[in-house]
């Protein structure tokens, strides 16, 4: 009794019944006559990547969708990819069947909803299979053996895309423009606001939450009503920045872009942008795993971050606009961020409601769990968590 | 650049502008429903037309450098879908409804599925008419740039409404959604008038698309639309089948956009979520003022909704 | 006797035709993207029906989409075209939630948890869409736009609450409220990996076929549906069979939603909102509003979306070709309908005419 038995009428359940059934028929005559595209050649290394949206979207699918693209022709490994992905038990179906039907033996999981619950309850079910999950935060003790989780430090771009911004800025008002109030969102918000605020601390940074990873109507709104209020430079944290960086274009302000490089949509106003480079994270795990190292036998590490040093970032070139002068503090920056010289959350550091969050002397290093659960906007931002 | 914080005169400014910069789809894509709606068919695939309009506008004006180009090409491809929808929608036993659901997905797809190339690149838009050149003030000016393509929309609402009060054609359209017997017993097609009814309220649903990628918000991406098609749909019950009534629903959607993000720039960052939800919660709210049981609704295509025989 | 076969044949042959229609024009298309339409084919029937495996996975695409179509289809006998599936369905799911919290906090049983999410979820659903049915009656609110509107409307607070109210701190990147105890989710059934879901998508469809067909309640409601003003000269409440058949319909699609809380993501959240309204609006209309041909349909759009990853796996065709395969199969399907009495090889025998025989037809 495994299947549940229909009670239908029998005129309902022919229709029904047969029109299920006739994708069995009409398939199998093709089976004959079709040649399953299967690669021959030993047994090859397959790693299933999944992006929870369209791979072409000039923003965060996109930026995987590249790191995925650079594996290509590398001997002994195949790569099978799926793009516009729900954070629902399709997931699950999607792991199982690359695993099943592709014989995967590695799942790259690329949006941060994948992770609780179902490459949880995937990695449980299948201990041999190894799930990389981005952005994720692995807990030693907690989450099954075979979990890695992998994010770089992009705000680390983001401080110096403040710097960048800062010296653009004449209204010394920057505008963020982001999804949801969620802590990598809030890190990225403080971090560009305080590079700037390193400039000048009198610099404010407006930041207006859309509620949603991409509404382009309503980012341009949010951008054309910062425009309004005179601010000057816009930045944003969206799915796909292309909207808020043309609608700055237009309004003849400023603008930095993020996950990937947009220089092109603004060729006056762009100055620089915080990029994913996705190509040496994923290169380095399938060279790990063909060298024989798993997560389950303690060759690759379980939480695997980096910045600017470890090649997870970089920033796009500096647009025109850029002063040299404004270019030879982003590239001090960014040589004493990759030196581990310089620690963007070191105390003492204030909310934007006046209370301490960091206290004096104090620093947070890039690792600090605290900053992967940040609630709170630095001092300077004007806008609410809440 | 001597722009100044407009503080507070920011909301009812980013209202106007929103208004005018953000209305046009909804404009188009109401006014092609109602056409369709007054013939007696319901498109409801009209989301799936805004997208691929919008998304072939991009297309063909970023391969031809044309965007006036890209327009016509949005309306062909409307109309495409639309011939598709007319004619099966007009099959005995097949409902409209269910039809126009099946063309949402479809028509999305299509455009998805054609599109991906497009997303990258930067089509030339369309050119704006600047109104605002009497004032100092850059966000004057800027909230006064204006689509040519939403002041055709103005101009077709009460042209449309000329033709349904007026025109033989339209008198013809409103007799086949009123009472489809008298109109057969008059010796008109309904197939035929409702076709072109359906044919070219989906033109100016793939122009609304139009608007959408080559003017505001002038980029082409797959969450372009985010549900404009079926909202405007709504609106032509809302405006009572009456063109220039949905000429002021669709002023009413547009600015309505701008609402949240416009309060939180002046500092009001609290249940943006509902805020941004204010559009909808504000047409239920009217037409459950304005509606009454005592009366049915007046303007309605009797046919409207009836199966077809 | 041979018409009694004829009009079977007809009944069998013409989905099978629809389909295999569709399946031609879509592999006409996969031929003009570049892929081989044979391989795309048998990748279909592989990742969709080929194993008990991959049919697992179409059942738990399509036990959703069963429970979210009662939503569309029994206000549908009352002539009312209901779109609201989403919002009832995540109000219902935001409803689960707040009742499996409190009653586990009181230390409830499992079995009492489970119940009382399950009712949550129903009241919720059911108030919403029956809020839209009030709307109607009382004040003449056209119901396909302001359960539209609602849809909107429950989103943003779904939103609202679990960035908010409702959040759970811990919940980082993706606002949640706060989980469910593992003990009081739903379970799977017994050898397979498909949750309970389903089942109580079978039962609804069921009891929902039953209760339309069967009993005096689902007669007024066809009644009154027929024509109003008939149903109310006759002396039908139309107003309580409104409310009545609203409230169950959003029940179903709220129940919906307690099952993707308590079965899949075990809170609530954002991911409530996948689609599966409309995907339900669809199932409905295809299926003609009834119930049992509403699980049935859905079985047939859970196999069409359960092959979508593998068209991109497999083909490189890109995300979006799914959801062209899924419009080509609707409207083709759609289209058969009106083929039923018009091909000459299923028409009776004109040499033995009979009478034609006035029953009501159940659709």
């Amino acid at each position: 009794m495994r299947n549940p038995t229909f009670q239908v009428t029998r005129r309902q359940a022919i229709r029904g019944l047969l029109a299920t059934g006739a994708f069995g028929l009409s398939l199998k005559l093709g089976a004959c006559s079709g040649s399953p595209s299967a690669s021959g050649g030993g047994s090859p290394l397959v790693a299933g990547f999944i992006y929870v949206g369209p791979k072409d979207d000039y923003g965060y699918n996109q930026a995987h969708a590249e790191g995925r693209a650079s594996l290509d022709g590398i001997e002994g490994l195949k790569t099978v990819e799926e793009a516009s992905v729900p954070e629902t038990n399709a997931v699950q179906e999607t792991m199982r069947s690359m695993i099943d039907i592709d014989g995967a033996s590695a799942i790259f999981a690329t949006s941060f909803g994948y992770f609780d619950p179902h490459v949880l309850a995937m990695a449980k079910e299948f201990p041999e299979v190894q799930f990389f999950h981005c952005g994720g935060l692995y807990q030693e003790g907690v989450h099954p053996e075979n979990v890695g989780s992998y994010f770089g430090y992009i705000d680390e771009a983001q401080y110096v895309a403040g710097i960048v911004a800062a010296h653009a800025s004449s209204s010394k008002r920057l505008g963020f423009i982001a999804a949801k109030p969620i802590p990598q969102v809030l890190r990225n918000v403080n971090s560009f606001t305080l590079g700037a605020r390193t400039v000048d601390p009198t610099i404010t940074t407006q930041v207006i939450f859309t509620g949603d990873w991409a509404d382009p109507v309503r980012e341009a709104e949010a951008a054309n009503s910062m425009a309004d209020q005179g601010i000057d430079v816009l930045t944003c944290h969206v799915d796909s920045p292309k909207v808020v960086i043309e609608t700055a274009e237009r309004r003849g302000i400023f603008s930095s872009g993020y996950h990937a490089n947009q220089a092109e949509l603004a060729p006056k106003g762009y100055l620089t942008g915080a990029e994913w480079d996705w190509s040496n994270v994923y290169k380095n795990y399938i060279a790990q795993m063909q060298a024989g190292k798993t997560l389950m036998n303690g060759g690759i590490p379980h939480l695997v971050r980096g910045g600017f040093k470890e090649g997870f970032l970089k920033l796009s070139p500096y647009g025109p606009a850029v002063t040299a002068e404004a270019q030879q503090a982003a590239d001090a920056a960014k040589t004493q961020l990759a030196s581990g010289e310089l620690v963007i959350y070191k105390g003492e550091i204030k909310d934007n409601i006046g209370k301490t969050v960091i206290a004096g002397g104090k620093e947070l290093g890039q690792t600090a769990v605290e900053l992967e659960q940040m609630n709170w906007l630095a001092e300077g931002v004007q806008g609410s968590v809440g | 650049m001597a722009s100044e914080a407009l503080g507070w005169w920011g909301i009812p400014l980013a209202i106007i502008a929103g208004t005018l910069r953000g209305s046009a789809p909804f404009l188009f894509v109401s006014l092609g429903e109602c056409l369709t709606e007054k013939s007696g068919k319901i498109n409801l695939g009209l989301e799936g037309t805004l997208l691929m309009g919008a998304m072939s506008a991009y297309a063909v004006s970023y391969l031809t450098g044309s965007p006036w180009l890209g327009v016509i090409v949005a309306g062909v491809a409307g109309m495409f879908l639309g011939c598709i929808h007319g004619w099966l929608s007009q099959q005995p036993r097949v409902n409209d409804v269910a039809v126009g659901i099946a063309m949402i997905i479809f028509g999305s797809g299509l455009a998805f599925f054609l599109g991906k190339p497009f997303i990258q690149p930067s089509a030339p838009q369309l050119p704006v008419i600047s109104l605002g050149a009497w004032s100092q003030m850059p966000q004057v000016q800027s909230a006064l740039q204006i689509s040519p393509l939403f002041l055709a929309g103005v101009a077709i609402a009460p042209l449309m409404q000329w033709f349904f009060r007026s025109s033989r054609w339209g008198l013809l359209v409103r007799a086949v959604g009123d009472s489809p017997d008298a109109a057969r017993a008059m010796g008109i097609s309904i197939f035929k008038v409702r076709m072109a009814s359906i044919v070219a309220g989906s033109f100016l649903a793939g122009i609304g698309g139009a608007s959408l990628s080559l003017f505001y918000p002038g980029s082409w991406s797959e969450r372009i639309s985010s549900g404009q098609g079926l909202m405007a749909v709504a609106l032509v019950i809302f405006a009572r089948w009456n063109p220039v009534q949905c000429l002021y629903a669709s002023l009413l959607f547009g600015g309505a956009q701008a609402i949240g993000p416009a309060l939180q720039s002046v500092g009001i960052d609290s249940y943006y979520y509902l805020f941004n939800a204010s559009p909808y919660i504000l047409t239920l709210i009217i037409m459950i003022v304005t509606c009454s049981p005592k009366r049915t609704l007046t303007g309605a295509p009797g046919a409207l909704g009836q199966a077809q025989e | 006797m041979t018409d009694r076969w004829r009009s079977s044949l007809e009944k069998i042959c013409i989905p099978i035709g629809a389909l295999v229609a569709a399946l031609a024009l879509f592999g006409l298309f996969c031929a003009l993207a570049g892929a081989n339409p044979f391989g795309v084919y048998y990748s279909i029937y592989r990742a969709a029906f080929g194993s008990w495996s991959s049919f697992q996975n179409t059942l738990i695409q399509a036990s959703p989409l069963m429970l979210s179509a009662l939503c569309t289809a029994l206000p549908a006998r009352l002539g009312l075209v209901i779109i609201g599936n989403e919002g009832a369905l995540v109000m219902g799911g935001l409803a689960a939630v707040a009742g499996g919290l409190t009653l586990s906090g009181a230390g409830a049983p499992v079995l009492g948890v489970q119940l009382g999410m399950a009712l949550a979820g129903m009241a919720a659903g059911g108030i919403w869409i029956a809020i839209v049915g009030a709307l109607r009656h009382y004040r003449a609110v056209n119901e396909t736009i302001s359960s539209l509107l609602m849809n909107y409307i429950a989103i943003a607070f779904l939103n609202h609450m679990v960035n908010g109210p409702m959040k759970d701190p811990s919940s980082l990147n993706k606002p949640s409220s706060y989980p469910i105890p593992e003990i009081d989710m739903l379970g799977t059934l017994p050898g397979s990996r498909v949750h309970y879901g389903l089942v109580l998508g079978l039962i609804a469809c069921g009891l929902a076929y039953f209760l339309i067909q069967r009993t005096t309640f689902g007669f007024a409601a066809r009644t009154a549906g027929g024509n109003v003003r008939a149903a109310r000269v006759a002396g039908l409440p139309v107003g309580k069979l409104t409310l009545a058949i609203c409230f169950l319909g959003g029940a179903c699609a709220g129940l919906a939603g307690m099952v993707e809380v308590a079965a899949v993501h075990g809170r609530a959240n954002e991911s409530l909102n996948a689609n599966y309204g409309y995907g339900g609006v669809l199932v409905a209309f295809i299926a003609r509003h009834n119930p049992l041909a509403a699980s049935l349909v859905a079985l047939l759009l859970g196999g069409i979306l359960a092959s979508g990853g593998i068209l991109q796996r497999s083909h490189g065709l890109p995300d979006a070709t799914v959801m062209v395969f899924q419009g080509i199969v609707f409207l083709s399907v759609l289209y058969s309908d009106s083929l039923y009495g018009k091909l000459p090889i299923f028409k009776p025998r004109p040499a033995r005419p009979r009478p034609p025989v006035a029953t009501a037809t159940a659709v």
